[in-house]
């Protein structure tokens, strides 16, 4: 099981990813723009994704390789409440999505806007405040990016790679993966990620598909796969003498289970990459239709969580190189204890190319977010559209450098913590993006001032957090109590309604100082604003090479 | 400026639109679309509703297969709040070259269609 390379597992893995490599350097052809020398063209793919190349796109984007690894990983080791709450959490994701995501396409196609932070610095007049979001943005999708390099690390593990005693050999497959990656990207733009998805998902539903029939029945059913959960779960655990995990989640753990589906819907798309894949579709109403297809996902990652129970009936040891347990492995090495080496190896190839889709998207938004926000705000102002296009493409690269830096020089739990925390953060800047759409009401200074605290609080708890059967005394988990409520629930959610709080009574005292609100760019049918409606011109400035030409 | 201006019958002139309102829309069917939108989400956010293991579907306990019926109500439920939202809201076209202006601020009123 561990230490043999599984040669024809291998060598599907290779063939395949050889094949989406081809696919990503393609990529600059498809659909081919005039010139790929803007944000819009590069970063957005034109603008101009149907609702087709947009459901596999985001499927593709939100269901990254890490999920796939995490879910079942959480299921097999701590159960349903940490586990299963992916299910709730992406089903409630797509009625909120439907509800805000049309504004915000719109108003974005209208003013041209890339990142949720060139839309706070139109809509609130606040350079402070666009930054504010700008900075969390980019802070949250590092460690995003670093931990779709531990989902490759996983398979390559399982395959038998990354066994070799000096670090060049140990690294080697993933330094390699991830160059072509970063070249591909960095030629094609969002539009290699559009391609390789199509692959990514049809693998992945081919998998999963595949899994869920044919595995149950190798280890006796359905019946044998709950009871094997229910035994694992119920039983004490040698650590602490509490049950290792929830079968069904039990009455304390109602808030637990609930705060994290909806903190975790609230925030998914406050991430650059989710909204990168929104702005790239071609009509208000792409978005708005996919919220109702998208769910096909959702079921999907029911049924792989499921998969992480199967684990414990098949009795799965996921046991790493280096000789621990480590419950990350325990899909890969599943499937390869119970597939024939060439179905495991296209199962490899699925997990490995669904990381290379988020990784994408993730480095071209972390990289527009930098560009449009930080580079064009506050260091070269008449930047012009192929000026932006050139540094996005650089920062990319920089971007993924240091997502492979960390997960081979830093131990990757430090991956792990920090995506914890991204969660945690990125919800923050809900109120000045999604209230923003609908509101003027709240003051910039106290969506600042909110977001600082909610930015405290849950880095705060979050540290606080020990978990004594890992024995870690920081970082231990996303759960803490909830202030008032009194029972455990997820930090974000706390953090956010804490956020929340500041900003009202900000808005409240600082309105009654009269402190001047900011300009606002924005004009209510913006919010309403369709594919065929000009963007609008910018009339300060008509020589302003960012003026799209109508 | 909340109020919109109602036009003469026919094709009005565009750039009589002050687009700085909202387009109008039908509220009781926003509504509708919006009741739609929460079910899903009232129901799973309501945890001790579901999290037993009685009645099994098969060998599912409740908890699961409960979840995964969802998948598809949300689903369906997402997309006739979409066709509601279609038709409550009718497209309003934002054309000339000066609609981002609030109509006060318009310049050039006898601009034609763009």
């Amino acid at each position: 099981m561990n230490g043999g390379l599984d040669g024809v597992a291998l060598a599907v893995l290779v063939v395949l990813f050889a094949l989406v490599t081809g696919m990503g350097f393609w990529a600059t052809r498809w659909r081919r723009p005039t010139s790929m020398e803007s944000l819009d063209e590069w970063g957005l793919g034109g603008r101009s994704f149907g609702t087709w190349i947009t459901w596999f796109l985001l499927g593709g984007d939100l269901y990254t390789a890490y999920t796939f690894v995490a879910v079942p990983a959480a299921m097999f080791a701590a159960g349903a409440v940490s586990g299963f709450f992916a299910v709730p959490y992406t089903i409630i994701l797509y009625p909120i999505i439907f509800i805000f995501m049309g504004r915000l396409w719109s108003v974005s196609h209208r003013h041209g806007y890339v990142t949720t932070a060139d839309f706070v610095r139109g809509r609130f007049g606040s350079r402070g405040l666009s930054l504010a979001v700008a900075v969390t943005g980019f802070l949250a999708t590092m460690p995003y990016i670093a931990l779709q390099l531990v989902g490759i690390q996983a398979v390559l593990e399982v395959v038998g790679l990354g066994g070799g005693g000096n670090i060049l050999a140990k690294d080697a497959p993933l330094f390699i993966a991830f160059v072509l990656l970063a070249a591909y990207t960095y030629s094609s733009g969002l539009r290699a990620p559009a391609v390789i998805a199509f692959v990514k998902d049809i693998l992945i539903y081919l998998v999963i598909i595949v899994a869920i029939i044919y595995l149950p029945s190798k280890v006796g059913g359905w019946t044998e796969v709950f009871s094997a959960a229910e035994a694992k779960m119920t039983a004490a655990s040698p650590a602490d003498g509490k049950p290792v995990g929830a079968f069904v989640p039990g009455a304390q753990a109602h808030w637990a289970y609930a705060t994290l589906g909806l903190g975790s819907a609230l925030a998914l798309f406050m991430y650059p990459h989710s909204i990168t894949a929104s702005l790239s579709a071609k009509s208000r109403n792409t978005i708005r239709r996919n919220a109702s297809i998208l769910p096909a996902y959702s079921f999907v990652l029911g049924l792989l969580a499921l998969l992480g129970w199967v684990a414990i009936a098949a009795g799965t040891k996921p046991i790493g190189l280096d000789g621990k347990p480590n419950a990350q492995l325990v899909i890969p090495q599943l499937f390869e204890d119970m597939f024939p080496s060439w179905f495991a190896g296209i199962a490899f190839a699925a997990i490995a190319i669904g990381a290379l889709v988020p990784a994408a998207i993730m480095s071209i938004a972390a990289a527009n977010t930098f560009t449009r926000n930080i580079y064009k705000e506050w260091l070269k102002p008449d930047a012009t559209p192929q000026q932006e296009a050139k540094v996005s493409k650089l920062v990319s690269l920089v971007v993924k450098a240091f997502a492979l830096l960390f997960v081979l020089a830093l131990d990757k739990q430090n991956a792990i913590n920090f995506q914890l925390l991204g969660g945690i953060w990125i919800l923050q800047t809900f109120p000045a993006v999604v209230l923003g759409l609908y509101t003027r009401y709240l003051h910039r200074w106290a969506l600042v001032a909110g977001w600082a605290v909610g930015m405290v609080y849950g880095t705060w708890q979050a540290y606080e957090v020990a978990n004594p059967r890992t024995g870690t005394s920081h970082f231990g988990g996303s759960l803490a109590q909830i202030p008032v409520i009194g029972q455990l629930g997820y930090i974000a959610v706390s953090a956010f309604v804490l956020n929340l709080l500041v900003a009202v009574v900000g808005t409240v005292v600082l309105r009654a100082a009269k402190a001047p609100a900011g300009h606002d760019e924005t004009i209510r049918g913006d919010y309403f604003a369709d594919e065929d409606d000009p963007r609008v011109v910018r009339d300060l400035d008509p020589m302003d090479p960012a003026t799209p030409r109508h | 400026m909340s109020t919109t201006e109602r036009p003469e019958p026919g094709e009005p002139r565009r750039d009589e639109v002050d687009h700085d309102t909202v387009p109008p829309a039908r509220t009781g069917l926003l509504v509708l679309a919006g009741v739609l939108l929460a079910i899903p989400i009232v129901a799973l956010l309501w945890t001790s509703s579901y999290s037993r293991v009685e009645p099994r579907l098969g060998a599912f306990p409740f908890f699961i297969w409960y979840q995964f019926v969802w998948v598809f109500l949300c689903s369906a439920m997402t997309y006739t709040a979409y066709r509601i939202v279609l038709v409550a809201r009718p497209r309003r076209p934002m054309t000339g070259h000066d609609a981002h202006l609030p109509r006060a601020r318009r310049t050039d009123r006898t601009e034609g269609q763009a």
